[in-house]
């Protein structure tokens, strides 16, 4: 085990100076500045403002000069946001997206487990259609469309949930964000899980425990789960990282201050220290929870070793 | 194994649920008709019960980016600043300049102004003091400021604005001084008449000296900030919400009926929508154009429209063919039927443009092309003959690009134009091509005049024709088309001549743009329209204002 952590780790360091290095010429590559808007700003004022961010010194020394500050943990100045730094912008965001994607993570794990395991147990039953339609729909329909539709529904009409904002983390303000996130993922979690079960109910050691009259639900909770749910945390890895770094669009339309829309901004205003900061989180993030994963996989099932 | 037996097909739930929740969601909209309320506000704050909860929630349209005024350049910042720090002048309901800091100002030759603050504090207690604009005005001009819009005091001819943005004189060489605590004077290098009108600009506004020399960057900190203005930063949470509260030391606190301001960043203007019509947002910053005549239809009265001093318009790379030949330009323009732009694809009371300025700001005497008398046939065929003079026909079409930011609205102008003239001219001699960039790269692709023809458009800073048109002038940062008239620019500076007087102003302006008119190096389209929804128990709300300068303060909430 501690071989597999460590081994990791030295994996992930050249994994990570690949990611920085490509990010930030690729940045830096895209036409525009950060500084551009309707306005054009005179050339003196436009080489003031350049001097004070360093962005008239050629580009490999503002890269090992990045490559120094990062060291320090330092993610400097937001381009766009002149009055934080980019520390300061992820503090405070953060935290929004990990709650917003916990919530929805453990929500989505939840409804699909449980939709995977009565949909594979009542295969091709009518149950098993319904289930795994409701399923579907959750991933068929965009959340571009599906957010809009919860506060058409819950805020406009029925005005049972606010339409909108953080609220410090209110319990209304997080009902309908985190369903219209988790339903995305329900149904690929509710798939896989279908299938996996399906698969291990008819294996051969399954076969036998029925034979041998154990209750059904001795058999799935004690001896079908556990293999079944591989597949399941394989997949659950890249999703967590997803759910957090990914929901811009669910950010946008509830007004959510979370990193989505900081990366998303970012981008569009070429806000150079604050995309390649996210860059790097989120490259930490896929790493530490494939990791996880594969540490996850060796507990469930013996007969992975490493 | 059991036989596969489909009892409901899994394609046609979904698709039933689907249709059953876009049914209900027509179904909402539906309500009472009533028309479009345009009327500014008859009642007064006396008049009306005031609820006892004096909270506002408006959208601003966009996360700030900074709340320290000599950091930004754009609207959205302008809006929360204004709330918080009050400059020499400020504006009033209907955008007339009226006294700020400054009690009165005077000056004999429009050259060098005085100005008499009245007796007023900081949060912190301090007197506003003349010194306070001096440091404030070094301050914006100092390149280690490195300010967006350092450039202003240079357009408002402050004496050494110039060499001091460009790092070659001391700060101290500005020509602003205090002749004593309550005694301003600037000095301007020529006689600029409407000099009080450009000072409500955000960039003059003053900054707390101590302040910013104890905490740095972080002076705008909740904690930290000090200011002068009806309200005060309580919380600030980026991409969330910006939280101002009332500040009992501003000098007419008295007169301020709003306790909490919450201020939104949404951006997506139907987001805008929905959360107003959840009750969240009292006051919306626009209305998308698509749902303008269904929100007509159900919410009329709280729907405010109101001209905005600002043009949209198409730019043309006047050094680079085709559009280097003035026949080429006014040819389109000509065969352009701004009305079908202007009524048809935006249609929420937008007026065709025949002139950069727009007609309602002050001080303008509006020039009226002779072909806008025109018969729509008169004008095709003259738009044809300048056409074929150019050298241009089914043989050898006029080809070229159509630059635009990626909207929806910008595609719809860009789709309609196009198809527009093609109709006028023959889709046999027109062919255009429409490129779609996005904001930054299309702003990098302008300012490098890689372009034919890009989608533009301009807002004054202040309501004032020299607002719109230095940007023409030659050499002016802003005229990315390069044009070049030294007709134009004479009579431009000829309005900063002493002894001309207001009437004669107007009138060079008019002949400026009549110059305009001859060489085309913009298409005019239309002016704005500003667009939003208010809540009937918000009072005061200005809508009058063409520059939409509101201030909280003169807002207050109705009982309801």
């Amino acid at each position: 085990m501690l071989k597999l952590i460590f081994r990791r780790l030295l994996e992930a360091i050249p994994t990570m100076f690949i990611l920085i290095t490509v990010s930030f010429f690729m940045m830096r590559l895209a036409p525009g500045s950060p500084f551009s808007g309707e306005r054009s700003f005179s050339p003196a004022v436009m080489a003031n403002i350049e001097a004070k961010y360093h962005l008239n010194d050629p580009m490999w020394l503002q890269y090992v000069n990045y490559l120094k500050q990062i060291l320090m943990g330092d993610f400097g100045p937001s381009f766009k946001y002149k009055d934080y730094t980019v520390n300061e912008l992820l503090s405070q965001a953060l935290p929004v997206s990990i709650e917003l994607g916990l919530y929805a993570f453990i929500l989505a794990v939840v409804l699909g487990l449980i939709f995977g395991i009565v949909a594979a147990l009542k295969q091709n039953s009518w149950i098993d259609y319904i289930v795994m339609a409701f399923a579907n729909i959750g991933v068929v329909i965009p959340s571009f469309v599906k957010a809009p539709l919860l506060v058409l529904i819950f805020a406009i009409t029925l005005k049972w949930l606010p339409g909108g904002g953080w609220n410090d983390g209110a319990v209304q303000n997080l009902i309908l964000p985190v369903t219209a996130l988790a339903l995305a993922y329900t149904a690929s979690i509710a798939r896989i899980m279908r299938g996996s079960m399906i698969e291990v109910m008819n294996s051969q050691y399954i076969r036998t425990a029925r034979s041998k009259g154990l209750p059904m639900q001795r058999i799935v909770l004690k001896h079908a789960l556990r293999p079944a749910m591989l597949p399941v945390i394989s997949y659950l890895g890249p999703a967590f990282v997803g759910i957090i770094t990914g929901s811009i669009v669910i950010e946008t339309i509830f007004g959510l201050p979370g990193i989505g829309q900081l990366f998303v901004n970012g981008a569009l205003n070429r806000d150079y220290g604050m995309v390649l900061s996210l860059t790097i989180l989120v490259g930490v993030l896929t790493i530490a929870f494939n990791a996880i994963v594969d540490i996850l996989y060796a507990v469930i099932d013996p007969q992975i070793k490493y | 194994m059991r036989k596969l037996k489909p009892k409901l097909s899994t394609v046609r739930l979904p698709l039933m649920l689907a249709l059953a929740t876009s049914v209900a969601g027509l179904m909402v909209g539906c309500n009472d008709k009533e028309g479009v309320n345009n009327s500014s506000d008859a009642d007064s704050k006396a008049e009306t019960a005031l609820a006892e909860d004096q909270s506002i929630t408006i959208n601003n349209t966009a996360e700030p980016e900074s709340i320290d005024p000599h950091k930004v350049s754009a609207v959205p910042e302008g809006n929360i600043i204004r709330q918080l720090f009050i400059g020499l002048v400020d504006t009033d309901r209907e955008g007339k300049t009226v006294p700020g800091m400054a009690e009165s100002w005077e000056s004999k030759d429009n050259k060098v102004w005085t100005f008499k603050l009245r007796d007023a504090k900081w949060s912190n207690g301090d007197p506003v003091t003349a010194e306070d604009f001096v440091y404030s005005w070094r301050r914006l001009v100092d390149p280690n400021t490195a300010s967006p819009y350092a450039s202003y005091l240079v357009d408002a001819k402050v004496s050494g604005a110039e060499a001091v943005m460009a790092g070659e004189a001391n700060p101290e060489t500005l020509g602003i001084k205090a002749l004593d605590n309550k005694t301003l004077q600037i000095t301007l290098t020529e006689p600029v008449p409407y000099f009080p009108d450009m000072l409500i600009h955000t960039s003059t506004k003053p900054v707390p000296q101590k302040v910013i020399e104890q905490f740095g960057d972080k002076w705008t900190d909740a904690a930290n900030i000090v200011v002068n203005g009806p309200y005060t930063l309580s919380e600030w949470r980026v991409n969330d919400k910006i939280v101002l509260k009332r500040n009992p030391s501003y000098f007419d606190n008295a007169h301020t009926t709003i306790d909490t301001v919450t201020i939104l960043p949404i951006s997506s203007p139907t987001t805008d929508v929905a959360r107003y019509q959840a009750g969240e947002v009292d006051v919306s910053a626009e209305v998308p154009p698509e749902q303008f005549e269904s929100i007509k239809a159900s919410m009329g009265k709280e729907l405010r429209v109101a001209p905005r001093l600002c043009t949209y318009y198409y730019k043309y790379n006047t050094v680079r063919p085709p559009f280097n030949d003035v026949r080429v330009r006014r040819a389109l323009a000509l065969a352009l039927d701004r009305d079908v732009i202007a009524t048809k694809v935006m249609g929420q009371g937008q007026q065709p443009a025949y002139q950069l300025t727009p007609p309602s700001t002050n001080g303008m005497t509006n020039f009226t092309p002779e072909w806008q008398a025109w018969s729509k046939e008169q004008r095709i065929k003259e738009a044809n003959s300048l056409l074929q003079q150019a050298g241009y026909s089914a043989s050898h079409p006029l080809k070229f690009q159509l630059l635009y930011n990626t909207s929806d609205n910008h595609k719809k102008i860009a789709v309609a134009f196009s198809s527009l003239i093609k109709e006028a001219l023959g889709a046999d001699k027109v062919q255009v091509e429409l490129v779609n960039k996005e904001w930054k790269t299309y702003l990098d692709t302008r300012r490098t005049g890689d372009y034919d023809i890009a989608r533009s458009s301009w807002c004054g800073d202040y309501n004032e024709p020299s607002s719109f048109l230095n940007t023409l002038k030659t050499d002016n940062t802003n005229n990315h088309g390069k044009y070049s008239s030294p007709e134009f620019d004479r009579l431009l500076n000829q309005t900063l001549v002493e002894g001309v007087d207001a009437k004669q102003r107007a009138n060079l302006y008019q002949q400026a743009e009549a110059q305009l008119d001859a060489d085309m190096p913009n298409l005019n389209m239309y002016h704005y329209v500003g667009v939003r929804l208010v809540k009937p128990y918000v009072i005061g709300f200005p809508d009058n204002d063409p520059l939409d300068v509101w201030h909280m303060k003169d807002v207050a909430i109705a009982k309801h």
